[in-house]
């Protein structure tokens, strides 16, 4: 069991590896650099100074030096202006070292942000902080309900709870965030005027005014899905020669639903709630978009449509991570919770 | 704003009585299908159940919505009247007479006409994206369930990278204006759209390897037909002038490939992996098969059951990808009537109209609805078998 976890991290860290030599390739594709020349510099800068800002700001060096920088492997240099030969920090607002040192993402120092005008770990790290509770209250939203309603309609198969719960779960995947969370507003912030359109003001305070809206339309999608992956491991269940036998000995269909065919019936589950987290994180990034709350999708948004380059690094450094983490505990626990299956 | 408005149910009468064309074509295919459903094979087995006549009909609706669609739209889909600015569902043109049965957007186009024409772009990029994705994951998937080996190994670490990366993260580097004027798009586009020609080459070479009569036609169509496609998609430089793409619609089409290629992928290596211990597969390796024939004659067909149901699913998924890619506003023209962009404009007003928003929200909606209806249909279907 240990070495195949410490095999997956290694996995894991070699993915996050090559993933953000990836995206740090893309970002500084010539035209996302010149996208930032000119929104860093002031309107209608003729090319040859957006060029030497580039220069100026250490743009231009090397791919892999700056990649090694930014990683820590290589030492981040302070940039001497080529005028006056003075070494200066390139942004004002985030303290870079003022000599040679090692200072990448491997200790802790995430760069700086270019829209936010701050560094990446100031403006990540409360997103993530928000996103956090936003998931929180998903996560309690959208287990209790999927599972039920899982439960409910593979408990006896065919019947019309069943049916009925089933084309309801399917409806409920035919629903992508940016569909639901426009009826959802429309019906409960236009028409009804229960809730809150905007999730602006719960960075402040989340109150269920506002903060109901962004959490079903992110739970919803996830229901049906977990709903049926439930109801398939449950209906399997049900037909096991155990459950025959406890139901011949003359146990209650309740008692057997509960403790018998229960336990077998919610491994499944389990993993698909785990590999969810891609797709929440998504989610996320249109809802928060949506209602305009400012954490982790939103961040990351703004860090896309700008090039903010160190950011966007961060931002997908992290969901890499989550992803890959939540696939990891998925296996691991898969294995922990079915005796059957045991990793060698 | 104009003041004359129709009523509620005149509204509803003049979308139905709009939908015309589609009506007569669905009840045609539906009744043929009914009458000879028997002799139809798998598709005839869908009118057994609820689920899967609802699944077929609401499918075939947009099917016949995108390819009627001039017929259908009363107005052009980027046409402005500007009286008609954030006009009520029904109101009346001043002059003409005509009527915005949904309503005018902020921009006084029509909503009808913007969902209907709306419906020809998804039916267009989302099937054929997804049948791109399969044919790339179908080509490495195969030789990877079947071999297994480092090969194996690194196109499945490749795929996992890939499907590591949120989505939205993906098209926000991969969709982007500047990115057009980098040679990557083209160079992805050229990978990708390879994969169909070398897939149906194979796939003629290993059973007809020994009728020439057969082989050489049927290779020579291919690199005809598979060639002239290539040209026009990925070199814009169809000597015909027939197949052309615009280079933003490109950008998509490749990126929505890429994002759904790995899945189909890990799912085709998966059955190889299963169906290749089965004693048909032994049979032929002792027959002295090769092991393209086996894989593609012998592997494949057994494993088109759950091939077709993630088929559905996915196209439904990609539609979902495509909306979420007009959503965000990446790559998509601003007019376009796509529904993403279109729930995207009018999203942003919600406070102030809330007519122009539902159209699109429920077209998009139903669609996908549509196939995963579809899809489950089929599952069940294949289960009996």
């Amino acid at each position: 069991m240990f070495t195949f976890i410490a095999r997956r991290i290694g996995t894991i860290l070699l993915t996050m590896l090559c993933l953000t030599m990836v995206v740090f390739f893309l970002v500084n594709l010539e035209p996302n650099l010149k996208k930032l020349a000119i929104s860093q510099t002031e309107m209608h800068t003729p090319p040859d100074q957006l060029e030497s800002w580039l220069v100026k700001n250490g743009y231009r060096q090397n791919f892999f030096l700056r990649y090694g920088q930014w990683l820590g492997v290589l030492q981040k240099a302070p940039l001497a202006d080529p005028a006056t030969g003075k070494v200066q920090p390139r942004f004002s607002f985030c303290k870079e070292p003022m000599e040679p040192t090692f200072s990448g993402v491997l200790q802790g120092d995430f760069g700086c942000s270019t829209k936010f005008k701050t560094t990446v770990s100031a403006k990540l790290f409360p997103a993530l902080a928000a996103t956090g509770t936003l998931m929180f209250w998903v996560l309690m939203v959208m287990v209790p309900i999927s599972l039920l309603i899982g439960i409910l309609a593979g408990m006896r198969e065919g019947s019309r709870t069943d049916r009925v719960l089933s084309v309801a779960s399917i409806a409920t995947t035919a629903t992508p965030e940016y569909v639901s969370g426009v009826i959802f507003t429309v019906i409960f912030a236009s028409w009804l005027g229960w809730l809150n359109g905007s999730a602006a003001s719960a960075s402040q305070g989340i109150t269920f005014y506002n903060f109901t809206l962004p959490v079903i339309t992110l739970a919803i999608y996830g229901i049906g899905y977990i709903a049926r992956m439930t109801r398939a491991s449950m209906v399997e269940v049900m037909t096991q020669q155990y459950i025959r036998t406890a139901r011949l000995k003359g146990l209650s269909f309740g008692g057997v639903v509960v403790k018998h065919a229960l336990r077998n019936a919610l491994i499944a589950p389990f993993t698909v709630i785990m590999l969810q987290f891609p797709w929440l994180l998504t989610g996320v990034v249109v809802v928060e978009t949506m209602f305009r709350y400012q954490g982790f999708g939103y961040t990351l948004v703004e860090a896309a449509s700008n090039n903010d380059i160190d950011l966007l690094l961060g931002c997908s450094l992290v969901s890499v991570f989550v992803v890959l983490l939540t696939q990891l505990i998925s296996d691991v626990g898969y294995a922990y919770l079915n005796p059957r299956i045991r990793v060698q | 704003m104009p003041t004359e408005r129709i009523g509620a149910i005149a509204i509803i009468w003049g979308v139905l009585v709009q939908f015309w064309p589609v009506w007569l074509a669905l009840a045609i295919i539906v009744a043929a299908s009914m009458v000879w459903r028997r002799r139809l094979g798998l598709y005839g087995q869908l009118f057994d159940s609820g689920v899967g006549i609802a699944g077929v009909v609401i499918c075939l609706f947009w099917l016949f919505t995108a390819i009627f669609s001039h017929i259908i739209a009363p107005f052009d889909p980027l046409g402005q009247i500007v009286a008609m600015k954030d006009a009520l569902p029904g109101s009346v043109v001043p002059d003409t007479g005509g009527v915005y049965l949904l309503g005018g957007d902020k921009l006084a186009r029509d909503v009808f006409s913007r969902m209907v024409y709306g419906s020809r772009i998804v039916l267009i990029i989302a099937p054929s994206a997804t049948l791109f994705a399969l044919m790339v994951g179908t080509t490495l998937g195969l030789p990877a369930g079947y071999y297994g080996g480092r090969i194996a190994t690194i196109l499945s670490f490749l795929a996992n990278l890939v499907l590591a990366l949120p989505v939205i993260l993906l098209f926000y580097l991969l969709v982007t204006p500047g990115i057009m004027d980098t040679p990557l798009p083209y160079a992805m586009a050229g990978v990708f759209f390879i994969f169909p020609v070398i897939f149906f080459c194979v796939l003629f070479w290993t059973r007809f390897r020994s009728r020439p009569e057969r082989l050489y036609p049927l290779l020579a169509a291919t690199i005809l037909i598979g060639g002239w496609i290539y040209m026009g998609l990925v070199f814009d430089k169809d000597p015909l002038g027939i197949v052309s793409i615009r280079p933003n619609e490109l950008n998509i089409f490749v990126a929505v490939v890429f994002a759904s290629a790995p899945g189909v992928f890990r799912i085709v290596r998966g059955l190889a992996m299963d169906i290749k211990t089965r004693d048909y597969v032994a049979a032929a390796q002792t027959r002295g098969e090769g092991p393209w024939y086996i894989m593609l004659w012998e592997i494949l067909p057994n494993a088109r059951g759950p091939l077709i149901v993630d088929t559905c699913l996915r196209i439904g998924y990609t539609t979902i990808l495509l909306g979420t890619l007009g959503y965000f506003g990446l790559g998509l023209a601003p007019e376009s009537p796509d529904w993403g962009t279109a729930i995207k404009d009018a999203s942003r007003l919600l406070r102030a109209t809330v007519h122009p928003a539902l159209p699109p929200v429920f077209a998009l909606m139903s669609f996908v609805l549509g196939l995963n209806l579809l899809a489950d249909a089929l599952r069940e279907q294949s289960l009996k078998d």
